[in-house]
């Protein structure tokens, strides 16, 4: 690998890095001066969330290449089982930030774990055949935790699968003084809410390390070898399923981490909220961000997460305006005629066009 | 009887999930896209033959024809619009795209019909009773069934046939060389979004019928299980697309009567995923051998 590409990629990673945290820190210092009101305030940590979501999405879209459009499955197993954890240890660990912490560490865990046994079947598959059954799987997940109804008490957690829709929260039997955490369809009702902007900048700094690192590493380049030409690469003696594993995986357990932390921001959450829309939305961002490119992501999850909010005076019409934006955005990005038209453009601005092109 | 009873109705719920995944299967199979904008077609459709059957007290069979030239000229517009100029683009940036458009449709008609859903008044009505009155078979699932059928013939001789089927099918194959045979290319593509879009209005009137509330999102899910047929029965084939549809349907209706409602979708998903682990091509789909 020759030094100057490599001296460029490690100048890419360390401002992505200083990126985010100028970002953190001048939000924060707004914040502590009141120059947030409670509705922007209240986006920080979802922001966060689907940050991470969008990075680790890239990295099985546009890095791994295989189109997966049931990424939210994942974030909703991390979501419940970190639910489940801060709630459930809620007597035996005080300290709020260390539940926080252990619940995500729980939700990555079980999101790996499942994202394992889903890419068993799924990396068999290429192509388009990939993308319905990782969508499959993601609405098979988010009835399964429909299912659930789960109660903490002294005596442990209560589990029970609510099949044929017959059983309620009453059949947990719980003792007295024990809570309800997981109501079937109602979601994760009455949690508490011990999720922090500060914790949402950590995990996606914690995101980025690994990411960043695991792409550049011998690993990243075999998997995007993979990406490139899958049988060249099996050719070369590059086992091919396990690195699809691994960023599957990979990607799979960010997910969930970030989805521990998206649940534990919400007093209520329904399994629904995790559904096919979900997924969509945030493969959006990373298409919209550049496949491949991290820093992409996190600025195209910004703008596009604060768009429709930002679009509230025009109420009504903010999603139909979103729909739009989309569809140009694509169209001006992708259209060969456009293109050149941009091109020449910016061969006008002589040095400019060298970086422009370089970064893209 | 029970049994038959939930045959029939899985049946006819799997005809509109056959009709639907015709078009998705059509415009896959030549454009090599997931047009994710088809569901919210059939949505449009729905409307357009609920508006002209209400406001302009057209006959059913009337407002279902007005619904077709709708939502024909719809899919043309929206390939036109659309998805002709990303023909060379990645397929993943034809797909956000489809979604956007997804999105569009179904805003544009959350801002033009409301929210609250409208009680849709079936194409035809009554029932058919048999073995004195034990089974009865409403005459929309019937009707739905037939023209499931007939669709499905009529598709089969058009591509099979026909001249313009032929150039659909050399598309589909190799979209250069079909260049250099002269056939239009972007007019074979004009036309199937055209038939697919037709089909969608249709299946949007039955569906409507079946389960007669309408909502913007009515065609979201139906539209992705009428995928999930379609990759089922084995992308790009015209009769794969009905049976996995029609098994698609029966899955469906028996596993919530039997096993669970609110595990239904799932198991169907379960059985799509066991299908491509055993013939990763689908059903009816050709196994095509990578070349290096």
């Amino acid at each position: 690998m020759n030094m100057k590409r490599y001296f460029k990629d490690a100048r890419a990673d360390l401002l992505t890095y200083a990126g985010v945290i100028i970002a953190f820190l001048v939000i924060s210092a707004m914040k502590g001066n009141g120059m947030l009101n409670r509705s922007q305030t209240g986006l920080l940590v979802p922001i966060c969330c689907y940050i991470v979501m969008a990075v680790s999405l890239n990295l099985t879209v546009g890095i791994l290449g295989d189109l997966s459009l049931g990424h939210a499955g994942f974030m909703s197993v991390g979501a419940f089982s970190g639910v489940i954890t801060a709630m459930g240890l809620m007597n035996v660990i005080p300290s709020a930030p260390m539940r926080l912490a252990l619940a995500m560490v729980v939700g990555a865990l079980c999101a790996a774990i499942v994202g394992f046994l889903v890419g068993i079947p799924v990396l068999r598959l290429n192509g388009d055949y990939l993308a319905i059954v990782t969508l499959a799987f993601g609405e098979i997940i988010k009835e399964l935790i429909t299912c659930l109804i789960v109660g903490v008490d002294s005596k442990g957690l209560h589990v029970i699968f609510n099949v044929n829709g017959s059983k309620t929260a009453n059949d947990l039997t719980l003792l007295d003084g024990g809570r309800i955490i997981i109501k079937g369809a109602q979601g994760a009702t009455g949690t508490k809410t011990i999720a922090t902007f500060t914790a949402g900048f950590i995990l996606i700094m914690i995101t980025l390390v690994i990411v960043q690192n695991l792409v550049r590493s011998r690993h990243g380049r075999a998997i995007m070898a993979v990406r490139d030409n899958r049988i060249a690469a099996d050719s070369v003696g590059i086992p091919v399923t396990k690195y699809k594993m691994m960023a599957f995986v990979t990607s799979a357990s960010l997910a969930g981490a970030a989805g521990a932390l998206f649940g534990l921001n919400y007093s209520n959450l329904a399994a629904a909220k995790f559904d096919f829309n979900t997924s969509i939305l945030v493969l959006v961002f990373v298409v919209l961000g550049g496949l491949g490119n991290i820093w992409g992501s996190i600025i195209a999850t910004v703008i596009l997460y604060i768009l429709p909010e930002a679009l509230r005076g025009f109420s009504t019409y903010r999603m139909l305006i979103y729909a739009i934006v989309l569809i140009v955005v694509m169209l001006t990005t992708n259209n060969p005629i456009l293109k050149n038209y941009f091109a020449s453009l910016r061969s006008k601005f002589g040095k400019n066009s060298e970086k422009e092109a370089s970064a893209s | 009887m029970k049994f038959l009873a939930y045959l029939v109705s899985g049946i006819s719920l799997g005809s509109i999930y056959a009709i639907i995944a015709l078009g998705y299967t059509m415009v896959y199979g030549i454009a090599k896209m997931l047009n994710f904008a088809h569901g919210d077609v059939i949505m449009v459709g729905g409307y357009i033959s609920f508006l002209a059957a209400t406001n302009l007290g057209l006959p059913a069979l009337l407002s279902v024809l007005v619904a077709m030239a709708f939502c024909t000229v719809l899919g043309i517009l929206i390939e036109g619009l659309a998805y002709r100029p990303l023909r060379s683009a990645p397929s993943l940036a034809v797909l956000i795209t489809a979604i956007g458009v997804s999105y569009f449709l179904q805003n544009a008609a959350l801002l033009i019909f409301g929210a609250n859903p409208k009680a849709y008044t079936p194409v035809v009505s009554g029932t058919l009773k048999l073995f004195g009155g034990q089974l009865s078979i409403s005459y929309v699932s019937l009707v739905t069934v037939v023209c499931c059928i007939v669709i499905m013939l009529a598709l089969t001789a058009f591509t099979g046939k026909t001249r313009m089927g032929k150039a659909m099918r050399a598309c589909s194959e190799d979209k250069g060389a079909a260049q250099l045979m002269g056939i239009n290319v972007n007019r074979t593509i004009s036309l199937t979004f055209a038939i697919g879009s037709a089909l969608a209005a249709v299946a949007g009137a039955l569906l409507c019928s079946f389960s007669p509330t309408l909502m913007p999102t009515t065609g979201s899910m139906p539209g992705i299980k009428a995928f999930t047929a379609a990759v089922f029965g084995g992308i790009g084939s015209i009769p794969g697309a009905f049976i996995g549809g029609i098994l698609l349907g029966v899955i469906e209706a028996l596993s919530r009567a039997y096993i669970s409602t609110q595990l239904s979708n799932s198991i169907v998903f379960a059985v799509l995923i066991i299908i491509l682990l055993v013939r990763p091509a689908g059903l009816m789909g050709k196994r095509t051998q990578e070349k290096v």
